[in-house]
């Protein structure tokens, strides 16, 4: 079996303002395999960037805290360390790259000065070497005549080309576990496809663990082995891809299914919405997140959030409905009828 | 859906001047949109497609006359949009109306929602103060919002709520043609399909015609008619919906189509996937000849560089593509026949 490189369990990030806390993580467990990646996908707001940032402990606090849970990095606790140690774990354990690459790059410095800073800083190799190093990155991750580009800025870049350059800077100290916060959003379709081509070269060549936050279930598809269903700071269901989409176990997974049009349908069906607004963060409920949205909610939904139910191997959801109610009442979707379940 | 078309566009072009040096001289041009034609009949979704950049949404703007185009002709139900004088203007501003993609941005923060959604109706005098009152709480209705909602003010509103009322305020007017510039793309998924929902049901109801540009393809393709495929300010393809995504005959149309992520593990892992290699090049600058040619596979030096190819019909007279080399399908239209120039 491959080897361990993360445990979270029971994370909970909270942020303290005037108007009230966030609980913008609560409670949120999962592992990753070395070379595995996991797909987090929810709406805005529903916490999976915090849950990434978390994992870098790059939280800004005042006022977000990490109030509660545990994260083992290769068997080390991560909420131990000190400030000190977490510098040598981000870039060199954990990196990552980030949705916009126009600011998370620095305008006034050259790309090759960018991606060289992390390797002098982490491996200890000489300026000229570090440089060098950039252009042999660059070439890697897909940057025509990488020799001269790396000599320029990142305005000189475009989108796509920025987003590579950030990927060469996250894979430059060869890091465990790499994270992918909306990688490919702020980019076309047919740029899209490129980065994606790139990210899963990388991973197999370094055979990196990657984490990958996108509200695109269709970038999930392509690119996951196991997903994880995040609403309102919950994990709503977590197992491998194939699971939770073709036997989804929570009613929030189902509605996230549904309300996409496909490219593939054959014939246009009417949508499925999830009906009702996103929740206020500050008003959380007690309960389940879903409430009020849910088209199947019940009496405890309200009260308690409900535990985690193993329904498959590795497949694991968190809802109140007894399990052989919600598959009846899932082969009354449209979605889920034509038997792919 | 009727045979008359409702709006037709010839030769659109719209450039925007390159200014620089002190004398803020013009200096070069970007050719957001040069030579776009297309027709949409009453009752239809046309879907206009393409990447950023490619002048989707340029060419929306300039046909509601929002910017003055450069040249071309829009003929909306018989009438010369760009020569109409200012009074034939403002009454066919009431059959042309408008929803951004930004809920953020195109909602007056100081005004409140009654007074957002009935200023067409003031500027247009229509009805009395009591009238037009009662009208808005209809139009709010309509959009799936509640008569409290109109004492409100924007920031109340989430993004989806939000553009709920940036399309009560379009059809509060008793448009014909409304032009959907990225309605859904700043909305979440679940929000996503309400809104897609509540455009379809809209266009039943008032019989409206609709030009929804947007990036998504597979959003376009639920709710479009036809669609057409926008490249470097010009339209590469136009077919019906239908048609387009099973037998996508421009090799920059199958890239995008491929390029696409299906939210099906099993099929993605079986999918063939064309990508494209390097990036859109500048529309201040577009390669001569097919604007397509530096990242298209099947180009050959001529006729490629040359001229760009005209959109001319293939297959059944509704499909049209602009390239040298389209795919061609067998008489079945099942497998596609080698391209002819590949």
């Amino acid at each position: 079996m491959a080897e361990r490189v993360l445990e979270v369990s029971d994370l909970s990030t909270h942020f303290f303002t005037h108007a009230g806390v966030v609980k913008a993580v609560n409670g949120v467990s999962f592992t990753l395999d070395r070379g595995e990646s996991l797909g987090i996908v929810g709406e805005s707001g529903s916490g999976k960037t915090v849950a990434a940032l978390s994992l870098m402990r790059l939280i800004p606090d005042p006022p977000g805290k990490i109030v509660a849970g545990d994260i083992k990095l290769k068997g080390r606790d991560l909420l131990a360390m000190s400030e000190d140690e977490m510098r040598e774990v981000r870039g060199n354990d954990i990196a990552m790259i980030f949705q916009d690459p126009m600011t998370s790059l620095n305008p006034v410095f050259k790309i090759g000065t960018q991606i060289a800073e992390a390797v002098t800083l982490h491996q200890g190799k000489s300026r000229w070497e570090a440089w060098k190093m950039a252009a042999e990155l660059l070439e890697k991750v897909g940057i025509p005549d990488a020799a001269s580009r790396v000599k320029q800025y990142p305005f000189e870049y475009s989108g796509g080309m920025r987003q590579r350059a950030m990927i060469a800077m996250a894979i430059s100290c060869n890091p465990d576990i790499l994270i992918a916060d909306e990688p490919t959003t702020a980019l076309d379709v047919t740029i899209q496809a490129q980065i994606i081509d790139v990210v899963r070269e990388m991973q197999a060549q370094y055979d990196s663990a990657v984490i990958l936050i996108t509200h695109d279930l269709g970038v999930v598809a392509q690119l996951a082995d196991k997903v994880m269903v995040m609403y309102g700071g919950r994990t709503m269901e977590y197992g491998p891809v194939d699971e939770v989409y073709y036997d989804a176990h929570q009613p929030y997974t189902w509605g996230l299914l549904s309300s996409l049009p496909r490219l593939d349908a054959v014939e246009k069906e009417r949508l499925t919405p999830i009906k009702g607004q996103p929740p206020n963060l500050l008003l959380l409920p007690e309960g389940c997140p879903f409430v009020g949205r849910c088209a199947y909610e019940r009496e405890q939904c309200r009260e308690k959030f409900p535990d985690l139910e193993i329904v498959g191997p590795e497949h694991g959801v968190h809802c109140w409905i007894p399990r052989d109610e919600r598959v009846a009442l899932r082969a009354k979707l449209p979605k889920f009828r034509s038997g792919a379940a | 859906m009727s045979d008359v078309n409702l709006l037709e566009v010839t030769d659109l072009r719209k450039y925007f001047p390159i200014k620089s040096g002190i004398l803020k001289r013009t200096t070069g041009q970007v050719y957001a949109v040069d030579g776009v034609s297309f027709s949409i009949r009453e009752g239809e979704t046309l879907g206009l497609v393409g990447e950023s950049g490619c002048g989707k949404s340029t060419t929306g703007r300039v046909i509601l006359r929002l910017l003055p185009a450069t040249g071309g002709r829009v003929v909306f139900d018989g009438q010369d949009v760009m020569a109409a004088p200012r009074a034939v203007m403002q009454r066919l501003r009431r059959d042309m109306q408008v929803v951004f993609q930004d809920p953020y941005a195109s909602l007056n923060p100081r005004q409140r929602v009654k007074d957002i959604v009935g200023e067409g109706l003031r500027i247009h005098q229509i009805g009395t103060e009591a009238e037009r009152k009662k009208h808005v709480f209809e139009l709010l209705e309509t959009v799936g919002l509640t008569a409290e909602h109109a004492e409100r003010y924007p920031h109340e509103f989430s993004g989806g709520q939000r553009q709920r009322i940036g399309v009560a305020r379009a059809l509060a007017l008793n448009p014909r043609l409304i032009v959907c510039d990225e309605p859904v793309s700043a909305l979440d998924v679940s929000i996503q399909a309400q809104m897609i929902n509540l455009l379809d049901d809209l266009q039943d109801e008032f019989k409206l015609t609709y030009l929804f540009i947007a990036h998504d393809l597979s959003v376009v393709k639920h709710i479009s008619d036809r669609v057409a495929v926008m490249y470097l300010g010009k339209v590469v393809e136009i077919a019906t919906s239908a048609d387009l995504y099973v037998r996508p005959r421009h090799p920059y149309t199958e890239a995008l189509l491929s390029a696409v992520p299906i939210p099906d593990p099993h099929t993605e892992r079986s999918r063939q996937r064309v990508v494209l290699e390097g990036d859109v090049p500048s529309p201040a600058n577009p390669p001569s000849g097919c604007v397509f040619h530096p990242r298209c596979s099947r180009m050959r030096p001529d006729p490629c560089t040359g001229e760009m190819p005209p959109l001319v019909s293939v297959g059944d007279g509704d499909h049209m593509v602009a390239c040298y080399f389209p795919t061609t399908y067998g008489s079945k239209g099942e497998a596609p026949a080698a391209p002819a120039g590949a």
